[in-house]
C-alpha cells in the first residue's frame, strides 16, 4: 500500500474510532457528569453503573489484544506505539492525583468533556479552555527543564559535547 | 466538625447500558491500536492535537473530529444522553486546570490508563488508575459532604 493510501486509511479509521468512542461514552452514561459524580460518591447512594463501563471496555480491549497479539505491525502504520516509561515515578502518581481532583470536582474527564463541548456548550468549553491551559503550562515547564538539564550537562562535561539530547 | 449529611442523587443504576457503552469504547481502542498503532487515550490524543507535539497529527486530529461529529449527531438524536455538570462555571474552570496539568504530568486519563493501560497489564496504568479513582472519590466526599460547594 502506498504511503498516501496508508495515511488516508489511518485518517478514515481514526475518524471512525473517534466516532465510536463518543457513541460508547454516550450510551454508557459517561457524558452525564452528575452520574459520574454519583459513581465517585461512595458515601451517598452509590451508583455503581460506571464500574461496568470499565468492565465492558477492558473486557473487549483485553480480549482483542490477546487474540491479535501476534500481529507484527498495525494494519495501516509501520509500528505500534512504544511506551517510553515502564517504572513507577513521582510524576505519574502526582499527575494521577491532580487529575483525580479535577475529575471529582467536575464529573468530567477528557473524553466526555470533549464530546460534550458541541452539545452542552459553555460549561464544557470553559473546562476545555482551562484544561488546554493546564496542559500547555505543563509542557512549557517540561521544555524549560530540558533546556536546564542540557545546560548542566554542558557545564559538567568538561567541554565535551556529548549527551545533550535529553528527551 | 459537622456530621456527614447524605444526599440522594437522582441517578439510576444502569449496568447494561454501561456495559454496552464500555464495550464500544473498548472496540474503539482496539481499532485505533491495531489499525493505527496508537493508544486511544483521549488526554494524549487531544493534547497532541492542540499542542502540536505529534509527529503525525492527522490521524489524531481525525479521531477528535470523529468524536465531535458523532457527539453532534448523538446530541440531536438522543439529547438526554448528555447531562449538565452540577458544578458552577468557576469550579469547572479550576477542575479543567487540574485535569490538564494532571493528565500531562501523569501521562494519561481514564481512557489511556484506565482502559488501554490496564488491558495490557501496565503497572504504571494500574497504579495511576487506582490513584485517580481514590483521589476523585475523596474529592467528591469533601466537596459534596464536607464543604458542600457547587
Amino acid at each position: 500500500m502506498s504511503e498516501r493510501k496508508e495515511l488516508v486509511m489511518k485518517v478514515v479509521t481514526a475518524f471512525a474510532a473517534g466516532a465510536l468512542f463518543t457513541v460508547g461514552l454516550a450510551i454508557s452514561g459517561m457524558t452525564k457528569p452528575d452520574k459520574v459524580i454519583g459513581f465517585l460518591d461512595v458515601s451517598g447512594s452509590w451508583d455503581a453503573s460506571l464500574a461496568f463501563v470499565m468492565v465492558g471496555a477492558i473486557g473487549v480491549h483485553l480480549t482483542a489484544r490477546r487474540l491479535l497479539g501476534s500481529m507484527k505491525k498495525p494494519v495501516f502504520a509501520h509500528s505500534f506505539h512504544v511506551f517510553a516509561r515502564t517504572r513507577l515515578d513521582a510524576p505519574l502518581i502526582v499527575g494521577a492525583a491532580l487529575f483525580g481532583v479535577g475529575w471529582g470536582l467536575s464529573g468530567y474527564c477528557p473524553g466526555p468533556v470533549i464530546a460534550s463541548s458541541v452539545v452542552s456548550g459553555r460549561p464544557a468549553l470553559v473546562f476545555i479552555a482551562a484544561m488546554v491551559l493546564g496542559m500547555g503550562a505543563w509542557e512549557i515547564l517540561q521544555r524549560a527543564r530540558v533546556i536546564d538539564t542540557n545546560k548542566e550537562v554542558a557545564v559538567t562535561s568538561d567541554g565535551a559535547q556529548e549527551s545533550t539530547d535529553v528527551s | 466538625m459537622q456530621p456527614l449529611r447524605y444526599t440522594i442523587r437522582m441517578t439510576h443504576f444502569t449496568p447494561l447500558s454501561a456495559l454496552a457503552g464500555g464495550a464500544l469504547i473498548g472496540l474503539s481502542a482496539t481499532m485505533f491500536w491495531f489499525l493505527n498503532g496508537r493508544v486511544a487515550g483521549i488526554s494524549g490524543v487531544f493534547g497532541d492535537v492542540v499542542l502540536g507535539r505529534a509527529e503525525a497529527r492527522a490521524p489524531k486530529g481525525a479521531f477528535v473530529a470523529g468524536m465531535l461529529v458523532a457527539a453532534v449527531l448523538v446530541g440531536m438524536l438522543v439529547p438526554a444522553s448528555f447531562g449538565a455538570s452540577p458544578r458552577s462555571i468557576f469550579t469547572l474552570g479550576i477542575a479543567g486546570l487540574f485535569v490538564g496539568v494532571g493528565t500531562r504530568m501523569g501521562n494519561g486519563c481514564t481512557s489511556g490508563h484506565g482502559v488501554c493501560g490496564i488491558s495490557r497489564f501496565s503497572l504504571r496504568s494500574i497504579v495511576a488508575t487506582m490513584t485517580f479513582m481514590l483521589v476523585a472519590g475523596l474529592t467528591v466526599l469533601v466537596v459534596d459532604h464536607v464543604w458542600r460547594i457547587s
